[in-house]
């Protein structure tokens, strides 16, 4: 084999091209959320003074676009603001001070905290209720469990978030999201109280697809051969579900959990806000009402950035579950 | 009178075979009346008349759904808050589907750099949570009706070019569509007789989810208040404003969620029943 041969093999290998489309998604994504939140929306100078910008003489006009550095080209802007995000330098949010990096790195660990105990709590009654209903299709435990798959899909996260407040906070006193917002590692079980409701209404959003998927998914694979041989030959029939039917029903579950994710971080955006949870979701709400832009770009990116990384490691976990898709 | 026995059936008697089907489309005729009377004006009350000596009562004969504490009737509200939702919700997956599935189609049967592109461009968009887009969108472009249709559209433009886009990658290499090309067919013609007809069923059905998608994504910009404004009806403003009075007025929170759980039950199970309908492969006998 040639050097070039070799040059090229390694190029087209599936690990390269993968991080090749991963890199250009990315680049696609900064210049979709560059031409969407800088280009279209105009003025951030009309953004922060509002009607008061005719008040403006053209000197100060011109000294304020240096300051939000609008007064290059666009392509000029593009860069320096990539430049700038990627050296972890996003700027300041205007209204409070604070540079957006500082405030991404607080709320950041709250949302993927936030994310990870929904996805957690849903992928278990998802797999649950699945597995309930399939045992027996047709049965009225598999019209239960259909009744609550449609329902958790139909109630929207807003109406079940501000339920549990009115019954809790009003019948029981007894509303943890009321307190100031405690971290995991200063208060853990007054986090975890902080995050119980939160995480549940995103566990059932997720619960909902996991839950149709699995069922379906063992529907599927209870009819296969290989379960038909495993029961032949005298294996037990836990064993028999656990080791040959669910292992194999793993797949499309993992893949469904991996693209409910995205939506979960969409509902976090709404359940932060409901539950005072100071995360991404209140961030990027907070700049919008406040119409800092800035803000709301760079929020947006760590938001599709997070959902890529998502994307990557269920490709990963499916790899390991399933040794055939292994090269 | 007897049926034929050999005549072919027709969809709509599929359709009628699904239970899930009949129920969805009873739920959804419903709400679909309800916002008829809203834009006809056949509402009991104005649903902007403010009334502060029958503030925050309960369902009565007067106040079918009670009132808000305004003294607004919450049934006005809610008809008039459907309204407002389908309508945004139609239109947005109109202009969805309309530029989605044309370039869903063009991007299949073209192939080369121009589906390479189009498909860029729709994994970019899918990076980012649906909600959190339209909220970006909504934040540059502005709430109006029009605008926020315009937002969702955007999101869901995706789904209906990779739902176009897969069965006419199918198509386009079966024999009878490679036939009808060495015959010489133009294709516009192969496009609208061939490809066309194959792509309907998994549109129809994708149509009937994006739009209870839709809905919810438009109730919930307006509970973020990012949709319509105070003082017009919304459902997700509707339970907004019912957050700080849903402890003694219960029918304020009640109300709104059940219409925009009823509408998005609905067409989730039309949703259903349309796809049993449409693909031969499920259908019973």
């Amino acid at each position: 084999m040639s050097f070039g041969e070799r040059i090229s093999r390694i190029l087209l290998s599936t690990p390269v091209l993968r991080i090749g489309s991963i890199l250009s998604t990315l680049f696609g994504i900064s210049i979709f959320v560059f031409l969407v939140l800088r280009v279209i929306p105009g003025d951030s100078i009309v953004g922060a003074f509002g009607i008061e910008t005719g008040l403006l003489t053209p000197e100060q006009i011109a000294q304020l676009k240096v300051y939000y550095g609008i007064d290059k080209s666009l392509p000029m802007q593009y860069i320096s603001w990539m430049q700038s995000f990627l050296s972890g330098n996003m700027g300041y949010s205007y209204s409070t001070g604070i540079s957006i990096a500082s405030l991404t790195a607080k709320a950041l660990p709250v949302t993927i905290e936030l994310a990870l105990i929904g996805t957690i709590l849903g992928v278990v009654m998802g797999i649950a209720i699945g597995t309930f209903s399939a045992r027996k299709p047709g049965s009225i435990r598999d019209f239960a469990g259909q009744l609550f798959g449609l329902m958790a899909l139909a109630v929207p996260g807003f109406v079940l978030s501000t339920t549990i407040v009115t019954i809790t906070a009003n019948k029981f006193h007894y509303f943890p999201n009321g307190y100031e917002f405690v971290r995991l590692w200063e208060d853990p079980w007054m986090n975890l109280q902080q995050m119980m409701f939160p995480g549940l209404v995103l566990g059932i959003a997720v619960a909902a697809p996991v839950m149709r998927t699995t069922r379906s998914a063992l529907l599927e694979t209870v009819d296969k051969d290989f379960v038909r041989t495993a029961i032949g030959k005298g294996v037990n029939a836990r064993k028999v579900q656990s080791r040959h039917v669910l292992r194999n029903s793993l797949i499309p579950i993992v893949t469904m959990t991996g693209i409910q994710f995205g939506y979960l971080l969409g509902g976090a955006v709404i359940v932060e806000n409901i539950f005072s949870l100071p995360g991404m979701g209140r961030q990027v709400l907070y700049a919008i009402t406040k119409r800092e832009y800035a803000t709301v770009q760079s929020s947006v990116m760590v938001f599709a950035i997070l959902f890529i990384t998502i994307n990557v490691i269920t490709d990963l976990i499916y790899r390991k579950i399933d040794p055939r898709i292994k090269k | 009178m007897k049926r034929d026995p050999l005549k072919p059936k027709g969809g709509f008697y599929y359709y009628m075979q699904s239970t899930s089907g009949i129920v969805g489309a009873i739920l959804l005729l419903f709400m679909v009346i309800v916002s008829l009377c809203a834009v006809f004006g056949w509402l009991p009350h104005d649903p902007l008349e403010q009334n502060v000596e029958f503030a925050m009562q309960g369902p009565s004969s007067n106040f079918w759904f009670g009132t808000d504490e305004f003294g607004r009737d919450i049934f006005s509200r809610s008809l008039d808050g459907m309204r407002r939702s389908l309508t945004v919700s139609v239109s947005a997956v109109s202009i969805a589907a309309t530029i989605g599935v044309t370039l869903g189609i063009l991007s299949g049967y073209l192939g080369r750099w121009f589906d390479q592109l189009i498909v860029r461009l729709s994994d970019v968009i899918f990076a980012f949570p649906a909600i959190l887009l339209a909220l970006a969108i909504v934040s540059t472009l502005g709430n109006s009706w029009y605008q926020t249709s315009l937002a969702i559209a955007v999101v869901y433009t995706p789904i209906f070019i990779r739902v176009a886009r897969g069965p006419v990658l199918t198509v386009k290499e079966m024999d009878y569509v490679k036939v009808t090309r060495i015959l010489g067919f133009s294709s516009l013609r192969i496009l609208r007789k061939h490809i066309l007809p194959n792509v309907t069923a998994p549109i129809v059905v994708q149509v009937a989810l994006s739009l209870s998608w839709a809905i919810l994504t438009e109730s919930g910009l307006s509970f973020l208040g990012l949709g319509t404004q105070p003082p017009n009806a919304s459902l997700g403003l509707m339970v907004s404003e019912a957050q700080s009075i849903a402890a003694f007025a219960w029918w304020a929170l009640f109300f709104p969620s059940a219409f925009i759980t009823i509408v998005v039950v609905g067409l989730n199970l039309v949703g259903d029943g349309l796809r049993d309908a449409l693909d031969p492969a499920r259908r019973s006998s």
